[in-house]
């Protein structure tokens, strides 16, 4: 029963992210008018009819702004996940497997990344990069890999004792395909959770990046750089903050769900 | 246990080394020049020559490897430079800004104790009846929510609607401090709650709880007395890490709600490229890390004496 409930919350829940995905694809196509459009005369406007969620201060249509948004936050968000957790999975396996120097090496290394303050990073990699998401990515590509590297060391330890890994070693496999047949995929359930429940993070600390300035730059619709800038106007024009809010949190709020049940699953 | 200290202690130099000279080569490569940020500050235009001697003036004309060695030298001697812009030794107004985010780290993580704590067992112990639905829904809310959006919408509902709390500013006592606080306690509270629900339900499962029921030991006892007492290592770990992570200042918080701290300067000093300041905000987020893990093993091995304090962790 517990299972047969859990495989349709999975179903229903994949349909969503799958709209979510499409909206945000082709985002181009289905906003009711032109994201970066300035339309002075209707600046501020109240949500109405016309513009289901206002307008912003320089009269652009905000439902356009934050559904492509979602196309600039989510594909971000999914491509540093991508990243991460592929690079983390790759270094903690090898360090864990092969223990020794290397593993001091990657360990050494994750902990000075860890220690290391992403918002330094982020503007650190945008002087280089001349700014813009792409640094911002970059940046927390930069230390958020350790956690993978951590969780995949420490699971690689565990079933590298297992006697199947003793048995491989003796009809002659080598490290290399250890690695990839046997270790591997006993610790792709876990990694591959830890990755989707990372995707909700990821898109709140690529948006807390460019809300203070470190990550995307207006105009670009984003919805942590629209964010920002609504809070000046929060008093007289709260759905300029809202509106994008409220799209973060439903997105986040869908991948965390999908991660979850993800989890039960396995 | 002494001799572990130090030598745990002593791992604090290499990282240290690691991180201001990482954060040295990458200022450095960055395009934006310090001397440019200056004159825009400064809204005057300088001519090349103006430029030049500011330049020799703060060392910025040596090459990077001799700067990195010069601010090292001068950090053995106590001295970590002075702002670029306000011209005040970056020690003292890193000192002047410390005891604000040590505030709110304390209120804010006090807040979260007395939240999630009691919700925490209160959903283990409903489980699956209407309270911890209810729990765990506000818990998962409070997970997807980003901070700078929670920020926002106390802002907005508390100070510009109700008028209860202060926009901003860390200036008007006690009221001040309630809405970071909240914003802050909030969202780690939802963190907390989900964590402490699920080990309270793992002890509850265990040989010892149905033991101490058996002999007729009243429930709240067992709650109280030995599966709070076992869950302690779970709330240990997560209030060192949030506790590390407050203490570098929430740069979101501090600057919506312009609280003073640590945080609030970290992201001042980037958007202007201060050098000195950015690097005294650095060598603290290190100092943290390695004190935060420290003291959090020492915990370990006094809750669990089983667990064995190893050199390298």
């Amino acid at each position: 029963m517990r299972t047969k409930k859990t495989k349709i919350k999975f179903i229903i829940l994949l349909i969503l992210v799958g709209i979510l995905l499409f909206t945000a694809a082709f985002a181009i196509h289905l906003t009711p008018y032109d994201p970066y459009e300035q339309d002075l005369a209707n600046a501020l406007a109240k949500p109405s009819a016309q513009h289901l969620f206002g307008t912003d201060r320089y009269g652009r249509d905000m439902l356009s702004r934050v559904i492509l948004g979602a196309q600039t936050t989510v594909f971000s968000a999914l491509a540093l996940v991508l990243i991460i957790s592929v690079t983390g999975t790759i270094l903690g396996m090898v360090g864990g497997y092969f223990g020794g120097k290397t593993d001091d090496l990657i360990m050494r290394i994750s902990d000075l990344f860890l220690a290391f303050p992403g918002m330094v990073f982020a503007i650190a990699v945008a002087g280089v990069l001349s700014g813009g998401l792409k640094s911002a990515v970059i940046a927390l590509a930069c230390i958020s890999w350790t956690k993978f590297a951590r969780l995949a060391r420490s699971q690689t330890l565990t079933v590298k004792e297992m006697p199947y890994i003793a048995a491989a070693k003796l009809s002659g496999c080598n490290g290399m395909q250890i690695l990839l047949r046997h270790i591997f995929p006993n610790i792709a359930g876990t990694m591959i959770v830890t990755a989707m429940l990372d995707i909700g993070t990821m898109i709140m600390e690529l948006a807390g990046l460019s809300f203070l300035g470190l990550g995307a730059t207006p105009p670009m619709a984003e919805w942590g750089s629209m964010m920002s800038n609504g809070r000046s106007m929060l008093q007289t024009c709260p759905w300029i903050v809202i509106a994008p809010g409220i799209a973060m949190f439903v997105t986040v709020a869908l991948f965390n769900l999908l991660g979850d049940t993800v989890r039960d699953m396995i | 246990m002494r001799k572990y200290i130090i030598k745990r202690l002593l791992q604090l130099i290499p990282i240290l080394f690691g991180i201001t000279l990482l954060t040295f080569v990458l200022m450095h490569t960055s395009s934006v020049d310090a001397v440019d940020m200056m004159e825009q500050n400064t809204g005057m235009a300088w001519t090349e020559e103006q430029k030049d001697a500011v330049r020799e003036e703060l060392g910025l004309d040596k090459s990077v490897p001799v700067q990195y060695l010069n601010w090292v030298g001068n950090m053995l001697k106590g001295d970590m430079g002075t702002s670029y812009i306000s011209g005040q030794p970056v020690l003292q107004m890193f000192l002047s800004r410390l005891p604000m985010t040590i505030y709110l780290t304390i209120t804010s993580i006090l807040l979260t104790i007395a939240l999630s704590i009691p919700l925490g067992i209160l959903s283990a112990v409903r489980k699956n009846k209407f309270t911890d639905y209810f729990i765990r829904i506000l818990s998962f809310i409070g997970n997807s929510m980003p901070g700078f959006f929670m920020a926002l919408l106390l802002m907005y509902l508390f100070s510009l609607k109700l008028g209860w709390f202060p926009v901003m500013g860390s200036g008007q006592g006690w009221k001040s401090i309630v809405l970071p606080t909240l914003t802050l306690a909030i969202a780690m509270s939802a963190k907390y709650t989900r964590q402490i629900r699920a080990t309270v339900l793992e002890e509850l499962k265990k040989e010892y709880v149905v033991g101490a029921r058996a002999r007729g030991v009243r429930e709240k006892k067992i709650l109280v007395r030995s599966v709070l007492k076992a869950s302690m290592l779970t709330i240990v770990t997560l209030l060192s890490l949030s506790i590390g992570s407050l203490l570098g200042g929430t740069a979101i918080v501090e600057s919506i709600f312009m609280w003073d701290g640590v945080g609030k300067m970290a992201v001042d000093a980037i958007l202007t490229r201060d050098y000195p300041v950015i690097q005294v905000y650095v060598v603290w987020m290190a100092i943290i890390y390695v004190m935060v893990n420290l003291v959090t093993d020492i915990i370990y091995h006094y809750l669990d004496p089983r667990i064995r304090l190893q050199e390298n962790s």
